[in-house]
Formats: structure tokens, sequence, C-alpha cells
């Protein structure tokens, strides 16, 4: 699933960020992707907020068993989280992959349509383009992107013109820098 | 503080006590915007809050949420106090604005949460 960190065709706009000092271990996992111990995998339905955060909760549940620290425990959580609401709020559906190694996971999120029109302004904490029935669930405070950029250790976000995105992070499970 | 003088405190009403309102309580937050309360809570949190949806609930699968204090007179669906059942998450309603009922909890010694 590194593959998903491939080069970006160009009619797609392309976000990347990369937490200070994750540069090399970001730059590993690219070129040299390995073998995912366990992968997950869920639907998210546009507009059901009834299922919506299910599939985090359960990459949640799952780390915790595997005995990841509480601190990236919840860092992976909020950011999974973010991303699902995102998918069902914002697009047409899709869907979450979510790959652990043991070192890290890799969450990947596709969605549908129909893309994000300005990804640099949607990065901007405040801004948001929710609708009313979405904001009044209590979403749309515009900071649902830079809250996974903030706790993910690489953020990389792909998206078609009136087409499809693509969100991943990845998140270590070590916190030395 | 304890969740029992919370109670008292905010004149409020238990819909579910979890395992009991004498929890310590360290610290609390107020939002009615789920993305603020994901990015303010980094420790186990009282939430002040107007929601009253199911993502309420939910956010205590990500965050550590003590428990949830719903203000205005807010009153969750049977379904949602459910869901807090399951999940032993202890419910508390309030006629209280969440004005108010952060200046009291303030005001008796109960801290903000780290942001």
């Amino acid at each position: 699933m590194a593959r998903a960190f491939a080069a970006a065709r160009s009619d797609m706009a392309e976000y990347l960020h990369i937490q200070s000092g994750r540069e090399q271990a970001v730059r590993d996992f690219i070129e040299k992707p390995p073998e995912a111990d366990v992968s997950l995998d869920s639907p998210i339905p546009e507009k059901d907020f009834n299922s919506a955060g299910k599939g985090s909760a359960e990459v949640k549940n799952l780390l915790k068993r595997l005995g990841v620290n509480p601190e990236v425990l919840r860092r992976v959580a909020v950011s999974a989280y973010e991303a699902e609401i995102n998918v069902a709020a914002h697009s047409q559906g899709g869907e979450m992959l979510s790959h652990i190694y043991p070192d890290m996971i890799h969450v990947v999120f596709n969605d549908e349509g129909p893309g994000i029109a300005d990804i640099e302004q949607a990065m901007v904490p405040g801004y948001s383009t929710a609708d009313e029935m979405v904001r009044e669930l209590g979403f749309g405070a515009g900071l649902g992107l830079p809250n996974i950029k903030k706790n993910a250790d690489a953020l990389r976000i792909r998206s078609e013109a009136n087409g499809k995105t693509q969100l991943e992070f990845l998140i270590f499970f070590n916190s030395d820098e | 503080m304890t969740l029992q003088e919370i109670v008292e405190i905010l004149e409020g009403e238990v819909l579910f006590a979890g395992s009991g309102l004498d929890v310590e309580v360290p610290c609390a937050f107020a939002s009615d915007l789920i993305s603020d309360i994901l990015m303010c809570t980094k420790e186990p949190t009282l939430l002040l809050t107007g929601l009253t949806n199911n993502q309420v609930i939910r956010l205590s699968d990500m965050i550590d949420i003590i428990a949830v204090i719903f203000v205005r007179g807010k009153r969750p669906l049977d379904e949602i106090t459910e869901m807090a059942m399951e999940r032993g998450l202890p419910l508390i309603c309030t006629d209280l604005t969440m004005y108010r009922s952060s200046g009291l909890l303030y005001g008796a010694g109960l801290r903000s949460c780290k942001i």
C-alpha cells in the first residue's frame, strides 16, 4: 500500500506534510514498503453519521490490544476519526484502509469525489465547506485537516478536480524524534 | 472534585452514573464543536456540551472523556443514553448555560484541561 505514496499525476492537486525529524523514516517507508502485519478495511457511506467513527474506534481498539502507548493511540484515533468524518461529510462515500506494521500504522482514505477545490485553503484552521446538516451535528469547525496534520507523522492528500480524493497518514509507534 | 460534587454545583440530573459518582474529575473542557474537543483533550477530561447526537458518545471511543454534561437543558435521545451505558460513560443534564456551568465549576476549583 506504500504505492499510495508514489508520484502523483499532473492533473492532481497534492499536499504533503511530514513532521520535522520524521523525513528519513517516511522516505524509507515510501522507498521500501514493508508487508503489513494486519490490514483492516471499512466502508464510509455518504452522510451516515450513525456509523461514522466505527472504523476509527475499531483500529484504536486493535492497537490498544497490541500495546501501543496511549498518547500514540490518541493521535491515531483523532487523525482517523477526523478523516472518516471528512469522507462521510464531504464526499459521495468511500473507504478506510488501515495497514498495521510492527512500528507504525498507515491509514488510507479513498472517496468517490467530488474532490477538494483548494487543498491549501482547506488546511487553514477555521475554513470549512460543511453544509448546515453537518454543522448541526457539531462538525464544520474547519479543524479536521489541521487536526490530522498536527497528530500524524506524515499526511498526504491528493485530489482530482471534480474527482476522487485520497488522504493517507502515517503514525509511528515509537515517540523518539 | 468528584462527579457527585459537580452534579450538586450544576443542580444536575444524572441520566447515567456509570460506575459511580465518586469518580475523581481533574479537569474540564466545554465546546459545541467536535473538532475543538478532539484537538483540546489530551488527558482524562469532563466534557460540557450542548451537542446530544451519537457522535458525542463516539468521541469517548477516541479520547478519554470521564463524563458528559449536557448544558442548556439539552437531553439526548434514549438511544444515545444506551450508547453511553454500553461504554460506561456517565451522562448528566443541567438547565444552566455552558458559560454559567463552566464559571461555577471553575470557581469551585475545577481547572481547564491541558490543550
